[in-house]
């Protein structure tokens, strides 16, 4: 875990004070809420349909138990007892009062967190891999590059107020857990030839106009890459719209001039900026990478797991995954049970997530893009008590990446952007296929709800998506599929004329029916409809 | 009709103009016709509202109903949360809404 030295607790500081004179202003009428918006957003402070909500980052996803727990106390003493885990790998709290939000960041900022960055069109909050520093398949921790990338973009002068906002992945495997290609900039981390360095995929995301994000350089070593990533942010600073918000994201400037001649537009930038020396010296990367280096894993660890509890054993094959160490593994903790809001926790959920890092995890954790909690470095010895702890607080659902694990954004019982609800829909579709053999047997399905065409529930890489839309007042659902966040990357497609609540979820009822007609040995519905394409689900839906 | 409505500036709860002041309860709201803008502009102004803004609503037996559903789950509250609305006791409380 990366500890803030002295400037980085200066500046947090320093935010908190400026907010807190800011917020006194405006409550004292000295500024218009014209003038203190663009300020409560620098300190991720929206008003939503209820009252504020507040957004704090969580830096690519990691928390160790004491950030964790201060999430707890916040939701406890400040909201009304719980958080909502983002797609962002943030959290967010729905009923903040303005006047309360200087004690907030006050409180963050003991345990060396904020909510700077997560609003704006700045560059957001760095995501990366859940897995990181824990999967086997991983070629290098992403975490230190995400760090370097999260100081360097902290504040800086040059890319505070650019064309729109801006979302930066680091990876560090094949298998992409972090949806990378589907932000503005995407990097995966790569080895060729003995040395480091990363892929560079840029112009991705979703919304209004989804784009797989193409590649833009396929090799820059390791000690280049933080000038490669300016130069790749300075064409866009320059050519990027900011007449036409819709068109203001770098997907549509890349699109526009094409890869190649946004391509050559960088190389020559990146000439200039390489002789700034921008990039660190390798003794500052090591001091950042020391902060991520391996916990101290117990020697001959056993990988013996006692399976004789048949439920443990179904949470064990769903929601644990492999560890590169071993005797140790990872554990995924569903925040989707049945019935419940995908992604939310109550304080004394959060609280136990932080207890149980602390006993058996190194005190880490990590929020994941698909609304879910990690605890990355378990020994298999703990599993069991891990297991029996989670179930007896309803966060023991072994649902990880089955069609119940929906990502879904808080829609418009929340979000004052929304069209139409987005949780209802989860949680009538999690009751349809309530049954969990039904689930297992339908075997790996994302399915992704947004709320509006913004696509915080990243419903374009759902292989099953769902958009809300407003029809003349009320609330459709259009029906997608075909997408993928992961490393074979893809857009659904949308299938035809939207549904009401209940329609869309007989539409989704259909496709998995027709998909079980159809599919072959060992075939993911994502596979199957990638080998039949969209028609014959669309006979099955629409008749 | 049309309602008045905004958000209460040092908490950021709903509120809706009752002709004497704000009130969280829509059945309190009252039509402001054409004045609405006047109103917003001076209750703003004096920081007992922000952002308010002008709606149309229906009047019915349970008083007045926002015309669009957006401003029905801010009248009530989220409804997949009804404990935290304003009506936590009554489990129908989100029919209302849609």
């Amino acid at each position: 875990m990366y500890k803030y030295d002295q400037y980085d607790q200066a500046i947090v500081d320093a935010r908190v004070a400026e907010f807190r004179d800011q917020v006194t202003r405006r409550l004292a009428g000295q500024i218009t809420e014209d003038q203190f918006k663009p300020l409560r957003l620098m300190n991720g402070l929206y008003l939503q349909l209820h009252a504020y909500m507040l957004r704090v980052a969580v830096p690519y996803g990691t928390l160790d138990g004491r950030q964790m727990r201060m999430l707890g106390h916040i939701a406890r003493k400040y909201d009304r007892g719980y958080g909502h885990f983002t797609t962002r790998q943030n959290i967010q709290y729905n009923w903040i009062k303005l006047s309360d939000a200087p004690d907030i960041l006050a409180d963050l900022a003991t345990v060396e967190m904020h909510a700077i960055q997560t609003s704006g069109n700045c560059i957001r909050n760095i995501s990366s891999d859940q897995y990181a520093g824990a999967a086997a398949d991983e070629v290098a921790d992403p975490r230190p590059w995400a760090e370097l990338l999260r100081q360097w973009s902290t504040f800086h002068p040059e890319f505070s107020y650019l064309p729109r906002k801006f979302k930066i992945a680091v990876i560090a495997a094949d298998e992409d857990r972090a949806a990378m290609r589907l932000h503005d900039i995407g990097i995966q981390l790569v080895e060729r030839d003995g040395k480091l360095g990363g892929r560079i995929f840029v112009g991705g995301g979703m919304g209004r106009t989804p784009m797989v994000a193409p590649e833009i350089k396929d090799f820059i070593g390791a000690e280049d890459l933080l000038s490669y990533v300016e130069a790749c942010l300075r064409v866009y600073n320059r050519y990027g719209r900011r007449d036409n918000i819709y068109k203001a994201r770098i997907k549509i400037l890349i699109h526009e001039l094409g890869a190649d001649e946004y391509r050559r537009q960088v190389e020559e930038e990146f000439k200039l900026v390489k002789a700034l020396g921008i990039d660190p010296p390798q003794a500052e990367f090591d001091r950042i990478a020391a902060y991520f280096a391996p916990p101290a894993f117990e020697a001959g660890a056993s990988d013996a797991i006692d399976r004789s509890d048949p439920d443990f054993a179904v949470w064990l094959d769903q929601n644990v995954k492999a560890h590169k160490r071993p005797g140790y593994a990872i554990v995924n903790i569903s925040l989707k049970p049945a019935g419940g809001i995908p992604g939310d926790a109550s304080a004394e959920q959060i609280d136990l997530m932080a207890d149980l890092a602390g006993r058996y995890s190194f005190d880490e954790l990590r929020v994941t893009h698909a609304q879910n909690i990690v605890l990355p470095h378990v020994r298999k010895a703990d599993l069991h008590t891990i297991w029996q702890a989670l179930h007896g607080a309803g966060l023991a659902e072994a649902n990880l990446d089955l069609i119940t694990d929906i990502i879904a954004c808080p829609g418009l019982d929340y979000c004052s952007l929304a069209n139409a609800r987005s949780i209802p829909v989860a949680q009538k579709i999690a009751d349809r296929f309530a049954d969990p053999a039904r689930q297992r047997d339908l075997g790996e399905l994302k399915l992704k709800i947004s709320g509006c065409i913004n696509a915080c529930g990243h419903h374009h890489a759902g292989h099953i998506g769902i958009l809300g839309v407003d029809k003349k007042g009320t609330e459709n659902y259009q029906l997608l599929l075909g997408g993928s966040g992961a490393e074979d990357a893809s857009l659904g497609k949308i299938t035809g004329p939207g549904f009401d609540e209940d329609g869309i979820v007989d539409a989704v009822e259909r496709v998995t029916d027709r998909y079980v007609a159809l599919r072959e040995e060992g075939e993911r519905f994502l596979d199957t409809y990638r080998r039949v394409g969209i028609d014959p689900f669309k006979e099955a839906i629409y008749g | 009709m049309k309602l008045l409505t905004g958000n209460d500036l040092p908490t950021g709860d709903v509120t809706w103009w009752t002709g004497q002041g704000w009130s969280r309860h829509v059945q309190d709201a009252v039509d402001v016709g054409d004045k609405g803008e006047a109103i917003a502009n001076a209750e703003e102004g004096a920081r007992r509202v922000n952002a308010p803004y002008v709606i149309d609503a229906t009047l019915t037996e349970e008083g007045p109903r926002p015309a669009h559903i957006k401003d029905r789950v801010r009248a009530l509250g989220p409804t997949v949360r009804l404990d935290l609305t304003l009506k936590p006791a009554d489990p129908a409380a989100g029919n209302w809404v849609i």
